[in-house]
């Protein structure tokens, strides 16, 4: 009779040491997510920063090379795209996130493009108020970089953490899925260089 | 033989590419947390000691944490990312307020940036850290004068953070201005009084206090933010003494995002 209690103690006590482990496991790949999509909040603000420039930026433009039509047009369309590519953080799944890259990167060229083109136009250059949209288009381009790559540290980490042995079981219980990372190599997000000559 | 001399000149090789196309490894946080750090040794002895101390005096009445860092080269890596990470990674400013500002200066790269944390990117903008870099930085290190070059720098970065600067021209104080710093000094005088005044019999304990040095804390605390600016500086000025080594309490867990300019001479 002793020794059934004793059994049945052992019994629940692994039982509720399990759980225990469950819960905190649970907790932790909380904790992981919840930084990755508070990271990612971040990544979006910093491409928004960008997006706010663009409009004063063309303004700018505008004034002093009016007749670079089409470059004009082209960041002013790629800019509405990418506004409107929006992506749900508890569902940044691989093809949302390149969805959202394409259409950025889109913007990146079509700016690169612009500042390219407006090389040939001297006295844009020695526009205080354009001189200053490009340091701070710089510092957003620098954003943007510093943040994806704080998003990727901190997303990685819970991607790593939710498919190690024994802990990967209750992340596919519990239904936490890996988050989806940028790529560096994609092409058309390289950053538009905006060094000029001064 | 031959075999084990061509095994360590090929590891020789792949270590010397590795560390010379690897990243920048930032170095950890150091114990002692001061305002300068002269890896590349651009500074002289006393002209460092005069930033250190000119930084530290800030960081007392403001809580604002500025970091001078020189490094030889950043290894290929961008110097505006790599500063961002590095204010980050040392925690630069106090945390929640995020107002630490990290000047890298990469010597034979010839480039320096100015890295805001959160909390001052709204005051020292892109735009501005451009143009002190442009107006007032790059022009003395043309010349070869860090010193002269950085300590412009700084100054015109506490002004920005007091809403006086003005690209090329001297600060000027408005009457306002001089009128509550005066005031503030009063109210200084008349509480120092009555500490001092309480603590007369015990005599002998005035060695935490100097008076140059107070001063400096009061004006430049007048100077300061008007929220909590005073407050500060009365703290650090009691404290006394924690302007010979580092920040008083260390860097205090600052982020930053990325924001600030950079620029190359």
């Amino acid at each position: 009779m002793k020794k059934i209690y004793l059994i049945l103690a052992a019994i629940v006590g692994v039982f509720v040491l399990i759980i225990m482990w469950y819960v905190n496991t649970n907790n932790r790949f909380v904790e992981l997510k919840g930084n990755a999509t508070k990271q990612w909040a971040n990544v979006e603000s910093s491409y928004q920063r960008r997006s706010d420039l663009i409009g004063n930026l063309v303004n700018t433009v505008k004034g002093a090379a009016d007749f670079e039509r089409n470059t004009l047009t082209a960041v002013v369309e790629a800019r509405s795209k990418a506004t409107s590519t929006t992506i749900d953080a508890n569902q940044l799944n691989a093809s949302q996130l390149e969805a959202f890259q394409a259409a950025q990167g889109q913007l990146t060229s079509a700016l690169s493009r612009l500042l390219v083109t407006v090389e040939r136009y001297p006295e844009l250059k020695a526009n205080q108020n354009f001189l200053e949209l490009q340091s701070q288009l710089e510092g957003t381009e620098n954003r943007i970089n510093v943040e994806r790559n704080r998003y990727n540290n901190i997303a990685g980490d819970y991607n790593i953490a939710i498919k190690k042995i024994p802990a990967s079981m209750v992340a596919s219980m519990a239904g936490f899925t890996e988050l989806a990372l940028f790529n560096a190599k994609s092409g058309a997000e390289n950053a538009p260089e905006v060094n000029f000559e001064f | 033989m031959i075999l084990f001399q061509r095994a360590s000149l090929f590891l020789l090789c792949f270590l010397s590419f590795s560390l010379s196309w690897g990243q920048f490894e930032i170095p950890s946080k150091p114990s002692k947390q001061t305002a300068v750090y002269d890896y590349a040794g651009v500074l002289k002895a006393n002209e460092k000691k005069a930033l250190t101390e000119k930084l530290l005096r800030y960081a007392n009445a403001t809580s604002t944490q500025i970091v001078l860092v020189s490094i030889a080269s950043t290894q290929g890596e961008d110097i505006q990312f790599l500063g961002a990470n590095w204010l980050s990674k040392w925690g630069i400013g106090q945390a929640g307020k995020d107002n630490g500002i990290l000047i890298l200066l990469a010597q034979e790269d010839r480039r320096i940036g100015i890295n805001t944390g959160y909390g001052v990117e709204d005051r020292l903008t892109d735009a501005l850290s451009k143009r002190i870099i442009e107006s007032l930085i790059i022009p003395e290190f043309k010349s070869g004068n860090y010193y002269k070059g950085l300590n412009a720098g700084t100054d015109a970065i506490f002004e920005v953070l007091t809403g006086s600067f003005t690209e090329e021209s001297k600060p000027r104080r408005s009457k306002k201005e001089a009128f509550v710093s005066l005031v503030f000094l009063i109210l200084l005088i008349v509480i120092l009084i009555s500490v001092f005044g309480r603590r007369g019999g015990k005599g002998g304990s005035s060695g935490g206090m100097r008076g140059p040095d107070l001063m400096d804390v009061i004006i430049l605390s007048s100077l300061g933010r008007r929220s909590g600016g005073f407050g500060g500086g009365f703290g650090g000025g009691s404290s006394g003494g924690a302007f010979g080594g580092g920040f008083s309490g260390g860097f205090g867990g600052g982020f930053g995002g990325g924001g600030g300019a950079s620029g190359g001479w």
